[in-house]
């Protein structure tokens, strides 16, 4: 009885939790597709400067990583591949791991690090100093002010930066295939391109996409909700982190399945 | 309001206003008007639930039930575009002052203009510069908040409620974390504003000094209930026990009966989820 109640009662929260995160992505999606049309401007100037931000300032660490990820993705498949004399194969394993999964995976898991916890706390911390109430009592809406422009970086973002761990990747796996399976850099390319569908690469997209919108529901919900007090900006941006993750992942699975079952019929 | 002809403009009403905080009921039925053009300070103790009114009157906490008229409106239950139109009209500086840290003050300041008006630059950039003026940050634009003193960041926060030229300005704890030379120079600002502008003005606070100095009338509240209200000689000469002991500081008496301490240590039990 106890059990089941508990059980109930974490579901329930879980449930009121999504609906909260979609709350604030309609809200977030009124402000950028009707409001405009209704005389109140999208804030396209805060938008880019936050494009700039979890964007632009993520390509360096995000094209180190996904560069190694791309080499390990080589090595571990090349163990498996050579005992079939197939070693030639590892350019097709290494572009499709990267772009139907991989690539759009690390780059949100970068971007939680980067900009999801950036977010909680950036709005907790402005929850903390009254800096939101200040803006509701200026009759400017949070969400309008603060969140949406965040929505359109992150939903314009996430693909760019996708794509560029992509090809990062697969220039990780180039790296090996030159060095070690008698590719030259052009043919290692031109069978990575040739191993990929147009397929591959959209579902990709379409998965950063929603990535996008997850990391930035999940921190700027965090953020809204941060409770009084300092340590409460770090138990936030904690959560949000913990949180995207999660839900990323969660998204992941069931995009990947969606596209699975799609392509089989 | 029947003798609203005889008597100066009513600017708010609180009629039975009541407000909780999930099943903690913070005030419990408030009842007082606010007039055109005075200084109105609330006073009370930490926890007397005086900052959950000041939130309400601007919108920030919905009432549980009762009734806030403002300028002919009952903001209790209104739309939140009314309220957005209403918000316009009204200032409030917050005890921290609240400052956008990510932009300098100039910004701060101009940040109602531009989002509420369709003002040029060059006309924003102007009221801007009166607005610090009034306050006394002329030529303090271009800094960031964080490089503020604390009375400073509260001038500015004075400034950018005033941007919009409300017709009633908020204070929340205005004097709080300065020192005495600088909360007197805040009070001052709110002196010369009263009189420069007529502005309707409602100050909270627990400061009883700088309260004797701005306010016209005072109203105290304890434990969610207004205890007395008055001009500040009434409240001065006022022999209700709760006044007297806020007035001349005496601190609370400890609990002296043992059947009341003994009632006190179980009343939790007695009433569990009160």
């Amino acid at each position: 009885m106890e059990l089941t109640s508990q059980i109930g009662g974490s579901v329930t929260d879980g449930l009121a939790y999504l609906g909260a995160l979609a709350q604030l992505g309609v809200r977030a999606a009124y402000f950028t597709f009707v409001a405009p049309f209704q005389g109140k401007p999208l804030r396209l100037q805060r938008a880019i400067s936050q494009a700039m931000q979890t964007g632009v300032g993520a390509l360096p660490i995000l094209s180190l990583i996904t560069f190694f990820i791309g080499l390990i993705l080589a090595l571990q498949s090349a163990y498996e591949l050579r005992k079939f004399g197939a070693i030639t194969f590892v350019a097709n394993a290494v572009a499709i791991s990267m772009t139907r999964e991989l690539g759009p995976l690390i780059t949100a898991i970068v971007v939680i690090g980067r900009s999801g916890s950036a977010f909680a706390a950036e709005i907790g911390t402005m929850k903390v100093t009254e800096e939101i109430d200040a803006l509701e009592t200026m009759a400017i809406d949070p969400v309008h002010f603060l969140v949406t422009p965040k929505f359109i970086a992150m939903m314009v973002m996430l693909p760019c930066l996708t794509i560029w761990a992509n090809s990062m990747g697969i220039l990780g796996g180039a790296l090996f295939g030159v060095t070690q399976a008698d590719f030259t850099w052009i043919r290692y390319i031109q069978s990575s391109l040739d191993a990929l569908f147009l397929r591959d690469i959209t579902t990709g997209l379409v998965k950063s996409v929603m990535f996008g919108i997850t990391i930035t529901a999940v921190g700027c919900h965090e953020g809204l909700t941060t409770g009084a007090g300092a340590e409460q900006v770090g138990r936030s941006t904690t959560r949000a982190v913990v949180v995207s993750i999660f839900l990323v992942i969660l998204v992941d699975l069931v995009f990947t399945a969606l596209f699975f079952f799609m392509t089989e019929r | 309001m029947n003798n609203a002809l005889t008597q100066p403009e009513v600017m708010i009403s609180l009629r039975n206003l009541r407000v909780s905080y999930g099943d903690r009921e913070i005030l419990h039925g408030i009842n007082f008007d606010v007039m055109h053009g005075e200084t109105l300070v609330i006073l009370g103790g930490s926890g007397s639930g005086k900052s959950t009114l000041l939130r309400t009157l601007v919108g920030l906490e919905r009432p549980s039930s009762g009734e806030i008229w403002l300028k002919g409106k009952n903001i209790a239950a209104i739309s939140s575009e009314e309220m957005d139109e209403i918000r316009k009209k009204i200032g409030m500086s917050f005890q921290g002052g609240a400052l956008f840290g990510s932009m300098t003050v100039g910004e701060n300041v101009a940040l109602p203009l531009r989002e509420h008006t369709k003002l040029e630059d060059s006309t924003i950039e102007i009221i801007l510069r009166l607005k610090l003026d009034q306050v006394g940050l002329s030529g303090f634009e271009n800094y960031m908040p964080a490089q503020l003193s604390g009375g400073m960041k509260k001038r500015a926060a004075v400034a950018r409620a005033l941007a919009m030229d409300p017709e009633i300005l908020f204070f929340d704890e205005p004097s709080a974390g300065l020192d005495p030379i600088i909360a007197a120079g805040v009070d001052q600002l709110i002196l010369e504003l009263k009189q420069a502008f007529h502005m309707t003005i409602i100050v909270v606070t627990h400061e009883l000094a700088s309260a004797f100095l701005i306010a016209d009338r005072m109203v105290l509240i304890d434990k969610g209930n207004v205890v007395a209200i008055g001009t500040t000689d009434e409240m001065r000469s006022s022999t209700h026990p709760r006044v007297r002991q806020f007035l001349d500081r005496i601190a609370e008496p400890a609990v002296s009966e043992e059947l009341d301490y003994l009632q006190m240590l179980t009343e939790e039990h007695r009433h569990p989820g009160r």
